[in-house]
This record gives C-alpha cells, sequence and structure tokens, in this order.
C-alpha cells in the first residue's frame, strides 16, 4: 500500500469527523437553531436559558462519548481479530461485552450504584469501570484458554457465543432477585446509548478510553507480527505472551468501560475494521489501527446522529442503530471473502 | 582451506514434550549445523521432523542434553537477541493475504528496527536486496494472497533473508510445491546457503531434491535417532533403507537415488540393452510387471529379452523368438 494513501484517508476521515461532531451538537432531540448553538460554543446568552444547559450537559458529552466509544470498540474488534487469527472475532461475538455487562449487572443490582441513576460519583464509576473490567478479562481469559484447546477459528467464534449465553442467563438469573426499578434502568442500559455519560463523569470516562487507545497504538509493531502467526511472531523477537497480555487488557479496559457506561453496543467493533481494511486494501497496523479508529468514530457518530432523527418524539435505542449499518457490511464481506487478499 | 564453521551443536540433546501427558520423542541426539552448508533432514511422518526444528528454534523447550548457539547455550540469549541469530520459516497459516509482498518482508526486519518498527534506508536496501535474491523483486507491489504457493514461500525466505540470521531453519518448505518450484526453491537455498555463508536445515520430504542439492542429510528414524552426514556418505553406508525402517517394502535404489516399491516377482528375465537408458526403461517396465531382471549368464535357464531400440524388442524363450514394436506388444506376449 502506498503511504499517501494512508494519510489521504486519515486526512479525509479526520474531516469527517469534526463534520459529524459538529452536526452533532447541532442537531438532537430538541430543536435549537445552529446560529444559537454557536453562540452558546462562544460562550454568549442563547435565546432561551434552557439551551446552554441542553449543549452543554448533554449534546457535548454524547458527542465526545460516541466520538471516543467509536474507536475504543473498533480499535478492540481489531485487536482481537488479529490476536485470534479470526476476521469474524470482536468484543461482542466472544461474549467479552457479556462478560462486562455481567460485572455491571453484579455491581449496579448490588451496590445500587449511579450508572443510569445519574447520580456521580468518583468511587462509583470507579466500581462499575472495575466491575465491567473484571467481567471482561475473565471472559477474555476463558477464551484465550479455550483458543489454545479450539485451533479452528469458526468453533471458537461458536464458543465464544455460547460463553455469551452462559453470561447472559447470569445476568437474567440476577436480575430476577433485583426490584423492578433496578431491572427496568438495567434493560434501557442493554439498548445502548451514548448518553449514558454525565459532563461530570466526561474527563475520567475519556482518561479510561484515552489509555485504552493509546495502548492499542504503542501495540502497532507486535500486532503486525502476530499476523504471521504466534510463532513467527516468536521469532521476530516478540515476547509473545507479554504481548498478548497487554492486548488483552487493552481490549478489556475499552470493552469495560465503553460497556458499563454506553451499554453493550454491538457491530461496530466487528464492522468497522473490515470497513477500514476495504479502505486501505491493507492488514498493515501503521495505518490500519489509526483508520479504524477515525472510522469507528465517525460511524458512532452518525448512529448517534440516526438516534435522534424522530426529533421530539423520542430516541431510537442505539443498538437498533448499529446492526443495520454493520451487517451489511459483514455479509458483505462473507460473501466476497474468497476475493478479499487479507483473508488468503 | 578456511576453517568449517559450526554454527549450532547439540549434544545428547533429548526432545519431546514436557507435562503431563509428556513424552521424550528423542533421545541422545548428536549434530553439527556448519556455515554454508544447506542440511536437509530426512523421516517419515510422524518421526519428529517437526518437533525437533522447534526445538532448535527454541520455540520448545529441550528436554535434556545441550544445544548450542556460536558456542553458548541457547538459553543463554534472550528472545530478541536470538531472533537476530535464528530465522524460521514455517507451516502455520498466515493472515497476511492482506499485506504486499513488501510489508511481508519488512516483517523480517522487526528484530533490527526501533520501537514502532520504522524502516531506515539500510533496512530498505536489505528488504530490496532479499526480494531480488529470491527472484520476487517484480511482485514486492502485489499482495500476499495473490502468490502462488511457490511464490508465497520464497517470499517467506526473503523474509527469513531480512532477518540476517545466520541459522536459518525450514520446516517443509517444498511441500505443496508442484515440481519446478520444488527445484527452484531447493536450489535458492543451495545458493543462499553458499553465497550468504548462512547455516540452512530444512526438514523434506523430497528425497530426490534432497539427495542433489544438499551438503549434508540427517535422517531422523524411530530406530537409530538421527545419524548426520555428507549426503553421499550416508548414501554409500547404506543408510537409506533405515530411513522407513520396518515399512521395507520400500526400498532404496542405490542407482537412482530413490525410493521404490519392492519387486514381488513371478518370474526373472535376462534383460540386454544397447545403452543405458533403455536399459533403465526396460527394466522399470519389466519391474512394475513383475519380473526380475537378470544379468545375462545361462541363456538356457530363463526366457531373455534384448532391446535394440524403444521400436526393435526381442523376446526369446527356449522354443519361440517373437520381435515387438512397442512395450505394448511386449506385455501382451508377456502375459501369455
Amino acid at each position: 500500500m502506498k503511504r499517501y494513501k494512508g494519510y489521504g484517508y486519515g486526512i479525509g476521515l479526520a474531516v469527517c469527523v469534526l463534520l459529524l461532531m459538529a452536526a452533532n451538537l447541532a442537531f438532537g432531540s430538541v430543536d435549537i437553531p445552529v446560529r444559537d448553538v454557536w453562540s452558546i460554543f462562544r460562550g454568549e446568552e442563547a435565546e432561551k436559558a434552557g439551551w446552554a444547559y441542553i449543549v452543554w450537559e448533554s449534546r457535548f458529552p454524547q458527542c465526545v462519548t460516541a466520538l471516543l466509544c467509536g474507536a475504543a470498540l473498533s480499535a478492540s474488534g481489531l485487536m482481537l481479530q488479529t490476536v485470534f487469527n479470526n476476521p469474524l472475532a470482536d468484543s461482542s461475538v466472544l461474549g467479552i461485552s457479556s462478560g462486562a455487562s455481567l460485572g455491571v449487572a453484579l455491581v449496579v443490582m448490588a451496590g445500587g450504584g449511579g450508572v443510569v441513576a445519574g447520580t456521580f460519583s468518583l468511587t462509583g464509576f470507579f466500581s462499575i469501570v472495575l466491575g465491567a473490567l473484571a467481567g471482561a478479562v475473565a471472559v477474555l481469559s476463558l477464551v484465550l484458554v479455550l483458543s489454545s484447546l479450539i485451533r479452528d477459528s469458526v468453533m471458537l467464534l461458536i464458543a465464544g457465543i455460547m460463553i455469551g449465553y452462559a453470561v447472559s442467563s447470569v445476568i437474567s438469573l440476577v436480575s430476577f432477585f433485583s426490584t423492578s426499578e433496578d431491572v427496568h434502568s438495567f434493560v434501557v442500559w442493554g439498548m445502548g446509548s451514548f448518553g449514558g455519560v454525565s459532563s461530570e463523569q466526561l474527563p475520567a470516562f475519556s482518561g479510561c478510553v484515552v489509555l485504552g487507545l493509546l495502548m492499542a497504538v504503542l501495540l502497532v509493531k507486535p500486532l503486525n507480527a502476530l499476523l504471521l502467526g504466534p510463532r513467527y511472531a516468536e521469532n521476530l523477537g516478540v515476547n509473545v505472551r507479554r504481548v498478548r497480555s497487554l492486548l488483552l487488557l487493552s481490549t478489556g479496559i475499552l470493552t469495560a468501560v465503553t460497556t458499563a457506561f454506553c451499554g453493550p453496543v454491538a457491530f461496530i467493533g466487528l464492522a468497522v475494521p473490515h470497513m477500514a481494511r476495504l479502505l486501505l486494501g491493507t492488514s498493515n497496523h501503521d495505518f490500519l489501527m489509526p483508520v479504524t479508529m477515525l472510522c469507528g468514530s465517525a460511524l458512532a457518530l452518525l448512529c448517534n446522529l440516526l438516534c435522534v432523527l424522530p426529533g421530539e418524539t423520542g430516541i431510537i435505542p442505539l443498538n437498533a442503530v448499529t446492526p443495520v449499518l454493520g451487517a451489511p457490511v459483514i455479509i458483505y464481506v462473507i460473501v466476497n471473502r474468497r476475493k478479499l487478499q487479507y483473508f488468503n | 582451506m578456511e576453517k568449517i564453521e559450526v554454527i549450532m551443536e547439540g549434544k545428547g540433546l533429548s526432545v519431546g514434550y514436557r507435562g503431563k501427558q509428556g513424552r521424550v520423542v528423542h533421545t541422545q541426539l548428536d549434530f553439527r549445523l556448519y556455515k554454508g552448508e544447506l542440511t536437509c533432514l530426512l523421516g517419515a511422518n510422524g518421526v519428529g521432523k517437526s518437533t525437533l526444528l522447534r526445538t532448535l528454534s527454541v520455540s520448545q523447550p529441550l528436554l535434556d542434553g545441550r544445544l548450542e548457539l556460536l558456542g553458548k547455550p541457547v538459553g543463554d540469549y534472550s528472545v530478541s537477541q536470538r531472533s537476530r541469530l535464528v530465522g524460521v520459516v514455517l507451516t502455520d497459516k498466515t493472515q497476511a493475504g492482506g499485506l504486499t509482498v513488501y510489508e511481508l518482508v519488512a516483517l523480517g526486519r522487526q528484530p533490527h528496527t526501533g520501537f514502532f518498527g520504522r524502516l531506515d534506508r539500510h533496512d530498505r536496501e536489505m528488504i530490496d536486496y532479499a526480494l531480488d535474491a529470491v527472484g520476487i523483486s517484480g511482485k514486492a507491489a502485489s499482495y500476499v494472497g495473490q502468490l502462488s504457493d511457490g511464490e508465497r514461500q520464497k517470499a517467506m525466505i526473503a523474509k527469513v533473508l531480512v532477518q540476517e540470521c545466520p541459522l536459518i531453519l525450514l520446516d517443509e518448505p517444498t511441500a505443496f510445491l508442484d515440481v519446478v518450484s520444488r527445484i527452484e526453491i531447493m536450489a535458492l537455498l543451495h545458493r543462499l546457503a553458499v553465497e550468504e555463508g548462512k547455516a540452512i536445515l530444512m526438514s523434506t520430504h523430497d528425497v530426490e531434491q534432497a539427495l542433489v542439492l544438499s551438503d549434508r542429510l540427517w535422517l531422523l528414524t524411530g530406530s537409530h535417532g538421527l545419524e548426520c552426514g555428507v549426503t553421499e556418505d550416508v548414501i554409500l553406508a547404506g543408510r537409506m533403507d533405515d530411513l522407513f525402517g520396518s515399512r521395507s517394502h520400500v526400498c532404496f535404489d542405490l542407482t537412482h537415488g530413490v525410493f521404490s516399491p519392492e519387486v514381488k516377482g513371478k518370474g526373472r528375465v535376462y534383460l540386454h540393452a544397447s545403452d543405458e537408458v533403455l536399459r533403465h526403461w526396460t527394466q522399470n517396465a519389466l519391474n512394475r510387471q513383475g519380473y526380475f531382471c537378470m544379468k545375462l549368464t545361462d541363456p538356457d535357464e530363463y526366457p531373455q529379452l534384448e532391446v535394440r531400440s524403444s521400436r526393435q524388442l526381442i523376446f526369446r524363450t527356449r522354443n519361440s523368438i517373437s520381435e515387438c514394436v512397442s512395450f505394448e506388444e511386449l506385455f501382451k506376449i508377456l502375459d501369455k
């Protein structure tokens, strides 16, 4: 692949992301004229006092959350696909987001933490994130052990789906013993939304996601070596065990934090790495990783925009939108896998 | 004559698997790998060739004995030091189809590049040189997924070349290749061993090519362990017959350097041929039909076949003479 092509797509996507961010700030379920949004951003008085609150407390955190979640989910999908040598792996298929969900469910229902209730405390934030992280890492480790036993990649995916089901049944069991309010808020959370992060939570949330993304970027060189499989990678001087642990930690952090606050968002992690590969025409992570992140951000921002389309009547759940955009990509990839070089 | 340099040496080495279901595959292996030589590792399926290669590449721990690389135990080197000393070409399935050949070969520079793997001018020169050396410069911008099996193998060899290791281990690099690619790969490896001064060890089932191009043979058998030696020494000492052990219905043809099925004879024929080529192919035909070929001694004991040319085959028995113009006709007469 030519390097200028990579830079070209990178810049193009960055512009897309900026435009989509602007659109996310300008449009929402409440109709605010674009001129007023702009003046609110410059710190001026808007026509209605409530508008400033909506822009700063709802639209801005939601926009940043979508931006980061999109990048986080796609980057973790890409890492999982490379580590497990499996182009159809991602955190929802392998049951990792279910693991994170279970962690969240246990923390929410046991301790009544304030994810969906909206009350924010730093300890509450970290207990939720840690719960999600513990769940995600537990499932990841299980999948890793299974991957050494199950050589067939399709069978590994099915095993991952089974883990997801098993974990979900535990979640159902937990909710059976919970109050109906907790269950309701858990169901709403499960539909997925980028609006789950309040402006107070935003810095801590962003910090965690940026940490995970930074790890992903720093692991680009061993990721490229892992394209040849673990034994070649080891021969190229990669400490496979350590790199795998770091990659899974990064994936765990990214999946846990996004799942804890936005719910188990499906299809972004699975589809976006393929979109980036198709766009760039390479599996080289030097370009694939940043472009995957940018694509993920753009797609998440687009989905968030589609969610508020109905206007005043309400918001479409995020998980009703992402599969509509993601599933066709995966079906296209599967149908054309013989023609796509990265499958050969 | 310059001193022969030992790159790797094993003394009393045991290879196999640890753990509960651990299994010692071979014990007391002694061997040396020399600079500038291509060595072929021959052995039946399942005899432990891959296990031995994995042990030599230190991706599997050795169970007992000493394994020295450039005079130091392999355990004394770190993972990153070893990546600059031993390069491997494996049979593993890769996910590299979406990389260009250039990018794939560039991965071989990873032991020499910095944290982000950026290539400097020297790295790029090495890659160009390696692509040229294996003869796939023209494919540098193609995707690995577009290559034929032979080209893919050459790309992997270029990858191992840019790694700049004195020792290269290859696990069946010629498997699944057509005969032209097999010969090309073997000739390429032999040339690289000589010209680049590498010690190259490859496992293979391609006995015919190994006998032609390999400087040394390693025969790995369940009964005799590992036997090493210069190719011709091994052949003429009659060691090749041990290779497949008890499966003795296959025997090694010393004259032609190939393994062939044991002839189960239903008769004997005296064969007299006007040249070596005719003799070889007539014998081939008669063996397949179940006849042993004898040198002419007493003309009355067995039937006689005189081959003057491929169009003139004269078959004599005690009371008849028949002349054939093809082997097809000859077979009809033999059937009577």
